[in-house]
């Protein structure tokens, strides 16, 4: 079954870990879950595909694990808590985990941190991204600013047609 | 009658534990958070509570995901530091208060919280860190200032409870503690956030006026926090700032007007933006109530006065 589409899924750079991907990536987690173990790190290490097979896992969540894509184990099912555990065995810190997610050195995610951070601005939403950029111009230039004024005098007609 | 006295906001960052148990808190990385603490744990000393309610969420150490319970209040006499990964935390174990917990737990499922009883638990970085933070570094042979009772809420898994779900549940807790017939005083802790997102292409998302705003509305309008639905939270505060609505329960467990006694922001630690609030019940008659008064009185007295010039 295809995911169903959810408001959530318009935040940028984001996968929502919602009771879907914790069904579908239950194998995931429970994987992870089972690091905590040294013995069970040990025996993971020694043949990791070979240890994955315990977990029913999908060709693809099996894959993301081996590769260690830490976005794709997201987007299937797995969840940040947890997937940090595989992170913790291959001997990483969580910020080397953050910067290999963000796509992104170490060195550099460290820096924006210190920065305060990565910005909200233009990091809200895939389909609305634009619009605050239009919503900048329009203080810029006073112009825009009436065509958009008459854009929403526009819209409140109509709404209240609707009503 | 046992009574709520405070509520403490804290965040809950793994890694200001790890700077306290690798006696890092000098370098001036940490020494910036720590310093922010120190009037806290002056506070906390004073206040000496008998009990502490601690709301946080577990990470992964006591709950995989075989049972991810929204509600999981703890029940037991003790609470072992749970082991993330790197051995357990090098804290005392924390003691819990079972008579005082399951008078809550049957007094707010009467209420119709439905809360899932918990005897047995390890606790994580996320009730540990915070009693760091208030109480300063103890070890393992040493012990907590208090009892705790833990409420671990279910903020991994979307959809959390909603805010509102939350602060009634905060009021719930205040009427099941006024009702425990034992003297004692409660203080309350909301833990996690504030804004951060750790996971993903956007992870390191900070919003530090959304924070102050969270802050601001927490000491003088929370219902207005309660109206925010959980998008708001993802896409504001990231991902994982969805965690703010545990600090929700604690307000809800305050009276309606409270004192803002202290507040500490700064980022980062780690990923995260580090947010901590101490409120205090209003007191009835306080020395500025006190004052304030006689300034209505006067201007009353002055109003009357251009009245009767003016009849």
């Amino acid at each position: 079954m295809a995911r169903r589409e959810q408001l959530y899924d318009d935040i940028p750079g984001t996968f929502v870990f919602d009771a879907e991907r914790s069904r579908e990536g239950y194998g995931i987690n429970m994987f992870c879950m089972s690091l905590m173990k040294d013995e069970n790190r040990k025996a993971f290490k020694a043949d990791e595909a070979e240890y994955l097979k315990k977990f029913h896992l999908t060709l693809e969540q099996e894959d993301a694990i081996l590769k260690r894509n830490y976005n794709r184990m997201l987007e299937l099912g797995g969840n940040i808590y947890f997937t940090a555990k595989l992170g913790a065995t291959d001997g990483h810190s969580f910020q080397h985990l953050a910067a290999v997610m963000t796509g992104s050195t170490q060195d550099d995610y460290a820096k924006m941190m210190l920065g305060g951070g990565r910005n909200v601005e233009g990091n809200r939403s895939k389909s609305r991204k634009p619009a605050v950029k239009a919503r900048a111009k329009a203080k810029a230039k006073p112009k825009a600013k009436a065509k958009s004024a008459a854009k929403s005098r526009a819209k409140s007609k109509s709404s209240s047609k609707r009503k | 009658m046992a009574k709520i006295i405070a509520g403490v906001g804290s965040s809950h960052v793994p890694a200001i534990g790890a700077a306290l148990d690798n006696n890092r808190t000098e370098e001036p990385y940490w020494k910036r958070v720590f310093s922010g603490f120190v009037k806290s744990q002056e506070w906390m000393e004073k206040t000496k509570p008998d009990v502490a309610i601690v709301v946080y969420n577990d990470h992964a150490s006591a709950f995989s995901v075989d049972l991810i319970p929204t509600f999981a209040l703890g029940c037991a006499a003790e609470f072992p530091p749970a082991d993330e990964g790197w051995g357990p935390r090098p804290v005392p174990v924390v003691q819990g208060h079972p008579a005082l917990a399951a008078h809550i737990a049957q007094s707010v499922i009467l209420d119709e919280f439905d809360l899932t009883i918990v005897n047995k638990m390890e606790v994580d970085h996320g009730l540990t860190v915070p009693l760091n933070l208030l109480c300063g570094k103890r070890n393992p042979d040493e012990k907590w200032p208090f009892p705790v009772i833990p409420l671990a809420v279910n903020v991994v898994m979307y959809p959390p409870p909603t805010g509102h779900r939350c602060y009634m549940l905060g009021k719930a807790i205040k009427k099941a503690v006024e009702s425990f017939p034992d003297d004692l005083n409660v203080v309350i802790f909301g833990t996690g956030g504030l804004s951060h997102q750790i996971s993903g292409p956007r992870a390191g998302l900070i919003n530090s006026k959304w924070d102050k705003a969270f802050l601001d509305n927490l000491s003088k309008d929370p219902v207005k926090l309660t109206k925010i639905p959980h998008i708001d939270y993802m896409r504001e505060a990231g991902a994982e700032g969805i965690e703010m609505v545990m600090w929700l329960i604690m307000r809800g467990a305050l009276e309606n007007k409270v004192d803002e006694v202290y507040r500490f922001y700064t980022v980062p630690a780690s990923n995260t933006a580090v947010g901590h609030i101490i409120l205090e019940n209003a007191k009835r008659g306080s020395a500025r109530k006190a004052k304030r008064a006689p300034t209505k009185v006067r201007r009353a007295a002055a109003r009357t006065k251009v009245d009767r010039v003016r009849s």
